[in-house]
C-alpha cells in the first residue's frame, strides 16, 4: 500500500454568549418550550427587518483579536439563500465577501511539537431553528427557538494532518473562547460544532485530494473516531482505483461510519448577494483598541502569573488553567481564603477524581467557591479532619452544601475535650492488654493499633495529633 | 443573452417552481427577451467603479444585548397552515 | 349638527375636513359613514379595494372622536381623515395579502411602523387597497383579486404598483392613501390617475411592515387629491424608526412649512433624456408648459443632459428582481399564507404551494432574480448592476450641484387601455424609465397632474429633489398647483 497523508481543515460553528440573538430583542436562552423564544422577526414574518446586535461585533472583534486575526474595519453581511424548514426567510444572514476577520492562526502542541494552524476567516452569522421528527404523525416539527441565535464560523485552513492535531486545536479555540467569554462552548447543547473537511493524498504530493465534508459531531471523541472511519475509507477507495466524491457526509457515532447525505436535488447555489436591509460595520481604530483593552488575561499569561503571584508550581497552574471554569474558582477561593496551594490541591485532586468518576466536564461543577473556602477553613481551624474533609467535599460537589452548617447537622466537627478523649483512651488501654504488652515489648506498630481503635471509637472527629500524644503519654505511664 | 431549457429547468429548481411545458417555452422567451435587454448595460464601461449596495452611506446602526421580547408564540402560530405542539409543521425531512 | 352631503365632505383635502372634525361641525363618524357609502356605490365599477374595515372603521371613528372631544388630537392635520393603505402594509389581526394567493389569507400579527404613527394622528384605515401583486407590475393588472380600473375612464389601467391606493383616492373612495414606490408604483399611478403622490428619500419613512418587494428601493408614500395633505400625511409617517436600520434620522420632517407659494430663485433643470425620444408629444407639451409656468413665477429653468438615464431600466429590474427572489422565498406554505393541498414530501409542498399561490409576473421576476444571483452570472448582472447604480447616483449628484429640483414627467404616456400591456412585459418595464432611477438614487420625487391628453386622461409631472430635501419639490409642486387652481 502507498503513504497517505490526511489533510484536515475545519469549520467549527460557535454559538456567542450574548443575551439576545443576533438581529432581535429574543432571548439565547438554552432550552424553553417549542417556539417560546421567538418573535415575528426572528421567524421571518413579512415586513419584518433586522437590527444587529452590537455585542455579536465585538465578540467577533474579540475572537479574531485573540487568534492572531486581522480585523476587517469595512465589512458587511451578505445572504446566503437555500430553501429548509430550519431557515424561515429561506435565507441565512451570513458573511461571504467581507467576513470580519481574516489571516490568523493558534499555535498547538502534539506530543511536544508546536505548529501553528491557520485560520482562513471568522464571519457572523445566524443560527437555525430545530427540526425534530415526529414518529407518531411522521411528519417533522418546527422549533425557532434557536433561530437568530449568534454564529461565528471559524474556518481554518487545511493544516492539520491527524485527529490529535484536530483535538489540540479544538482544545485550545474552546479554552481561548471560554477565556474571552465569548462562548460556552458546551458541545451537547451545540455551542461548539465542527465540520470536518478531509481529504488524503500520497505523502509528497503538491495537489491536495478531493475533500468530503462531515457534520454532525457533538463530540471530541466523535470527532477522533469521525476522523479515523473516514481516513480509511478514503484509502480504501484510492487503493480500489476509484475517485472520492466530493459530499457531504453524516458521521454516524453509533453506527461507527458515516453516510453520505442525501445529494440535494438541486446544485448547491447560494446566490449570495450583500444584504440590503443592514447597513456596513466600520470598525474605526478606536473602537479596535477599546476592544483590545477589554481583551481578558489568556491561558498563556494567566499560567505565568498564577506561578509568580501565587507561588504555586507549573504544573498546579497548568492544570487549573486547562480550564476556565477551574481557573475561576481557583481565583476566587483564593481571594477569600487566601491559601493558593490549598485551593489548588483540592482542585487537581479531589475534584479532578470526581469529575471523572461522574463523566463531567470542569464546566458542569456545581460548588461555589464560598463554599470550597468555607471547608478549607474548617480544616485550618482544626475544626473536621482531612478524612472527614473528604467526605464532606464529595457532598460539596455533588449538592452545593454549606460545609460550617453541614458539619455541624451531622455532628462532624472535631471533639477538642481532652478530658473525654483521655477517658477514652484510658477504656481502649484498659480492653486490649495484649496490645500494650506488644508495645513495651518493642512492636511499635501495636500503638498504632491503639490510635486506630481511639479514633473508631471518637467516630473520626478527633484530631490524630491529639491522640497520638495522649496514646504515647498513657503508654509510658504503664 | 441566450436563455437555453437547462438555464430554465436551473433557475425554476433555484426558485422552487414546478413550470409545464408551456410556462416553460413562455419563460423562455421573456427571459432572453429581458436578460438582452439587461445585457444593454455592457454598454457603458463600470471598470473603475464601485459596485454600490446602498445609496447613502450609512454605516454602524445597533441595538443593544438586551432582551426585549417574551413568549409570542400563538401570535407567531396564528398564521400557520398546520400546526402540533406549539410548532409549524413540515413532511418529514430527516431519512 | 348641519346635514352633510356626500359632496359635502369628499372633495375638501384631508385638512380642511379634520379642521371642521375638530371644530365639531360634522363628526367623525359621519364622515367615516359617508366615506363607507362612496365605496359601497362607487367599488363595484373600480375594485379598489381587497378589504373594506366597514365595522372597525366605525368603531375606530368612535373612540377618535372621543380624542378629539378631549382635545387630544388638537395639533393632528389627520384627526378623524379616511385612509385607504396599500395592501402590502401590515396591518395588525387583518388581512394583509399582497394582492397575492399566496398571502390571502395572511393576518399579520404587528402593524407596521407606518400604521402606528397614522393610527397615534387620529387618521382612520377605511380599508386595504388593490396593487400589482407583491408590488410588481406597472397596471395593477397582476391582482389575485382581479384589476382596478382608472376612474377616469374605466377602460383604462389606474398604473401601478399602487393603483388601488391611487384609483381610491381618484374616485373619492378614500381621503388620502398610501402606497409603496420601489420603482415609481406610487408616482406612476398618480400621473394616470389624475392625483398627487411624494416618493420619499429612501430611509425617510420606516419599511418596518412594509412587505418587502426589494428592499434597498422600497419606500412607503402618500398619495392624495393635493400637494397639501400629501406633505401632512409624509410628516406624520416620516421620522426614524429603530426597528428598520435603514432608517435614516434627519433634521426636519416638517413638511408642511415648505408649502408656500414661492419659487423665485430656485433652479430648475429638466434632462434632456426625459423629454426626447420615446415621449408621447401631448405629455411632452404639458410638460413643458408646466416648466413654462414656473420659470414665470420667477423660478429659472433650463436642459441638461444627465448621463446613462438609458441604463436605469436594466439595472433596476436586476436588482429589483434579484433582491424580490430572495424576500419572496419565505413563502413556502410553512408559517403563513397558501399551502397546496397536495403533495409528497418536502420539495413537492415547496415547489406545489410556490407554483399555485405566485401569480405569472412574480413568478416571472423571481426566474430573472435567480439567474442574475446565480453562479457565474453574479458578476455580469448582479454586480454589474450595482455599478450602474453607482454611476446613476454620480449623474444626478453632479446635477444637484447645479439645480434644486429635476422636472420632468411621470411617464412616457398617460394611462393605457387594459390587456394592453400584459402580454410584453417588456414593454411594461420600459414604462418605468422616468422614474426607476430616482429609485436607484435613493431620491425623494413627487408626482402631481399638470393636464390632460386629448382622451382626457391625466399627465402627471414629476418632479425630484436632493437627498432628505422633500422641502423643495413640495415648494415647487405647491406653487405650482397654486397656479393652475388660479
Amino acid at each position: 500500500m502507498k503513504s497517505y497523508e490526511t489533510v484536515i481543515g475545519l469549520e467549527v460553528h460557535v454559538e456567542l454568549a450574548t443575551k439576545t440573538k443576533i438581529f432581535c430583542g429574543c432571548t439565547t436562552a438554552f432550552g424553553g418550550s417549542p417556539n417560546t423564544h421567538c418573535c415575528p422577526v426572528c421567524t421571518g414574518m413579512p415586513g419584518t427587518l433586522p437590527v444587529l446586535n452590537k455585542q455579536v461585533v465585538e465578540f467577533a472583534i474579540a475572537a479574531g483579536l485573540a487568534t492572531n486575526c486581522t480585523i476587517t474595519q469595512n465589512c458587511k453581511f451578505d445572504r446566503k439563500n437555500y430553501f429548509y424548514p430550519d431557515l424561515p426567510k429561506a435565507y441565512q444572514v451570513s458573511q461571504l465577501y467581507l467576513p470580519i476577520c481574516r489571516d490568523g492562526g493558534i499555535e498547538i502542541e502534539v506530543g511536544g511539537v508546536k505548529k501553528t494552524i491557520g485560520i482562513h476567516e471568522i464571519h457572523m452569522e445566524e443560527d437555525a431553528g430545530k427540526l425534530v421528527h415526529d414518529e407518531w404523525d411522521d411528519c417533522t416539527l418546527v422549533d425557532y427557538n434557536r433561530c437568530g441565535v449568534p454564529l461565528i464560523e471559524i474556518v481554518s485552513d487545511p493544516d492539520m494532518r491527524s485527529a490529535d492535531e484536530v483535538i489540540a486545536y479544538l482544545e485550545k479555540l474552546k479554552l481561548i473562547l471560554q477565556y474571552l467569554g465569548v462562548s460556552d462552548c458546551k458541545m451537547q447543547e451545540g455551542s461548539l460544532r465542527a465540520d470536518i473537511n478531509l481529504s488524503i493524498r500520497e505523502v509528497g504530493a503538491p495537489e491536495f485530494g478531493t475533500r468530503t465534508e462531515m457534520k454532525n459531531m457533538n463530540s471530541f471523541k466523535a470527532i477522533a473516531r469521525a476522523i479515523e472511519g473516514e481516513r480509511k475509507r478514503q484509502i480504501e477507495v484510492l487503493e480500489y482505483g476509484k475517485k472520492v466524491n466530493q459530499e457531504t457526509r453524516r458521521w454516524d457515532d453509533n453506527k461507527d461510519t458515516s453516510f453520505a447525505m442525501r445529494s440535494k436535488e438541486d446544485a448547491q447555489d447560494y446566490r449570495y448577494f450583500p444584504e440590503p436591509d443592514l447597513v456596513p460595520i466600520e470598525i474605526s481604530d478606536e473602537w479596535l483598541d477599546t476592544v483590545k483593552k477589554r481583551q481578558p488575561e489568556l491561558r498563556d499569561e494567566k499560567m505565568v502569573r498564577y506561578e509568580t503571584q501565587y507561588d504555586i508550581p507549573e504544573y498546579d497552574a497548568s492544570l487549573i488553567t486547562s480550564s476556565k471554569k477551574l481557573a475561576d474558582i481557583f481565583e476566587a477561593t483564593v481571594a477569600i481564603c487566601n491559601k493558593p496551594k490549598e485551593v489548588s490541591n483540592w482542585l487537581m485532586v479531589e475534584t479532578m477524581r470526581l469529575l471523572k468518576e461522574h463523566e463531567m466536564e470542569p464546566e458542569n461543577i456545581a460548588f461555589t467557591p464560598e463554599n470550597l473556602a468555607k471547608l478549607i477553613g474548617l480544616i485550618d481551624a482544626g475544626s473536621i479532619n482531612r478524612t472527614v474533609a473528604k467526605e464532606v467535599f464529595e457532598v460539596v460537589f455533588a449538592e452545593n452544601v454549606d460545609p460550617e452548617s453541614y458539619v455541624k447537622e451531622k455532628g462532624l466537627l472535631i471533639v477538642n475535650d481532652e478530658g473525654e478523649l483521655r477517658k477514652t483512651i484510658d477504656e481502649i488501654i484498659a480492653s486490649n492488654p495484649q496490645s500494650v504488652e506488644d508495645y513495651h515489648n518493642g512492636k511499635t506498630k501495636a500503638m498504632g493499633f491503639l490510635v486506630g481503635q481511639t479514633m473508631k471509637a471518637m467516630k473520626g472527629k478527633a484530631d490524630p495529633g491529639m491522640i497520638n500524644t495522649i496514646v504515647l503519654e498513657l503508654l509510658q505511664k504503664q | 443573452m441566450k436563455i437555453t431549457d437547462e438555464t430554465i429547468t436551473y433557475v425554476a429548481a433555484l426558485a422552487k417552481l414546478e413550470l409545464s411545458d408551456d410556462e416553460k417555452d413562455r419563460a423562455k422567451t421573456d427571459l432572453e427577451n429581458i436578460i438582452s435587454y439587461m445585457d444593454t448595460m455592457n454598454e457603458i464601461d463600470t471598470s473603475n467603479v464601485e459596485p454600490m449596495s446602498h445609496a447613502f452611506p450609512m454605516k454602524n446602526v445597533f441595538r443593544e444585548d438586551v432582551v426585549t421580547n417574551g413568549d409570542e408564540r400563538d401570535n407567531l402560530l396564528s398564521n400557520a397552515p398546520v400546526k402540533k405542539d406549539g410548532c409549524f409543521i413540515v413532511p418529514k425531512t430527516v431519512e | 349638527m348641519a346635514e352633510i352631503k356626500l359632496q359635502d365632505t369628499t372633495p375638501m383635502t384631508a385638512l380642511e375636513l379634520s379642521t371642521k372634525m375638530k371644530a365639531g361641525e360634522v363628526s367623525v363618524e359621519e364622515v367615516v359613514k359617508k366615506q363607507l357609502e362612496i365605496i359601497k356605490s362607487e367599488d363595484e365599477k373600480y375594485n379598489c379595494y381587497i378589504t373594506v374595515w366597514e365595522e372597525a372603521a366605525i368603531a375606530r371613528a368612535k373612540e377618535v372622536q372621543k380624542l378629539i372631544d378631549e382635545g387630544k388630537l388638537a395639533d393632528s392635520s389627520l384627526a378623524g381623515v379616511p385612509i385607504a393603505i396599500k395592501d402590502n402594509i401590515c396591518t395588525k389581526g387583518e388581512l394583509t395579502t399582497c394582492a397575492s394567493k399566496m398571502l390571502s389569507n395572511f393576518k399579520p400579527p404587528y402593524n407596521a411602523e407606518v400604521i402606528e404613527r397614522l393610527e397615534a394622528a387620529g387618521a382612520i384605515i377605511i380599508g386595504k387597497a388593490n396593487m400589482d401583486e407583491f408590488a410588481m407590475g406597472s397596471t395593477t393588472e397582476t391582482s389575485y383579486y382581479g384589476p382596478t380600473k382608472n376612474p377616469r375612464g374605466v377602460e383604462y389601467v389606474p398604473g401601478g404598483s399602487s393603483g388601488g391606493a391611487a384609483a381610491a383616492v381618484a374616485a373619492r373612495e378614500a381621503v388620502i392613501a398610501l402606497g409603496s414606490d420601489t420603482g415609481g408604483s406610487v408616482r406612476q399611478p398618480c400621473s394616470f390617475c389624475g392625483v398627487t403622490g411624494i416618493k420619499p428619500t429612501y430611509g425617510t419613512v420606516s419599511r418596518y411592515g412594509l412587505i418587502a418587494y426589494a428592499s434597498s428601493l422600497d419606500q412607503i408614500g402618500p398619495i392624495a387629491n393635493n400637494v397639501a395633505d400629501c406633505a401632512s400625511v409624509l410628516e406624520v409617517i416620516a421620522g426614524h424608526d429603530a426597528k428598520d436600520s435603514t432608517s435614516v434620522p434627519t433634521q426636519s420632517y416638517q413638511y408642511t412649512k415648505a408649502l408656500v407659494d414661492d419659487v423665485k430663485g430656485k433652479k430648475i433643470g429638466i434632462p434632456r433624456g426625459y423629454i426626447g425620444k420615446g415621449l408621447d408629444e401631448e405629455v411632452k407639451a404639458s410638460i413643458l408648459a408646466a416648466a413654462k409656468v414656473l420659470e414665470e413665477k420667477g423660478a429659472t429653468v433650463e436642459e441638461f443632459d444627465l448621463d446613462i438615464v438609458d441604463l436605469a431600466i436594466p439595472a433596476y429590474y436586476v436588482l429589483a428582481s434579484a433582491e424580490a427572489s430572495s424576500n419572496l422565498s419565505r413563502y413556502d406554505g410553512v408559517k403563513y399564507g397558501y399551502r397546496t393541498s397536495d403533495f409528497e414530501g418536502l420539495g413537492d409542498l415547496y415547489k406545489k404551494t410556490r407554483s399555485e399561490g405566485f401569480g405569472q409576473e412574480v413568478k416571472r421576476r423571481m426566474m430573472i432574480g435567480a439567474f442574475v444571483l446565480s453562479s457565474g452570472y453574479y458578476d455580469a448582472y448582479y454586480n454589474k448592476a450595482l455599478r450602474v447604480k453607482a454611476l446613476i447616483k454620480e449623474g444626478f449628484d453632479k446635477a444637484f450641484e447645479k439645480y434644486d429640483v429635476i422636472l420632468g414627467p411621470t411617464a412616457p404616456t398617460t394611462a393605457l387601455k387594459i390587456g394592453e400591456n400584459l402580454s410584453d412585459p417588456l414593454k411594461m418595464y420600459l414604462g418605468d424609465i422616468y422614474t426607476v432611477s430616482v429609485n436607484l438614487a435613493g431620491l425623494p420625487a413627487i408626482s402631481l397632474p399638470c393636464g390632460e391628453d386629448s382622451k382626457g386622461m391625466p399627465i402627471g409631472l414629476q418632479l425630484i429633489g436632493k437627498p432628505f430635501k422633500e422641502a423643495d419639490i413640495i415648494q415647487v409642486a405647491y406653487s405650482y398647483e397654486q397656479a393652475r387652481i388660479k
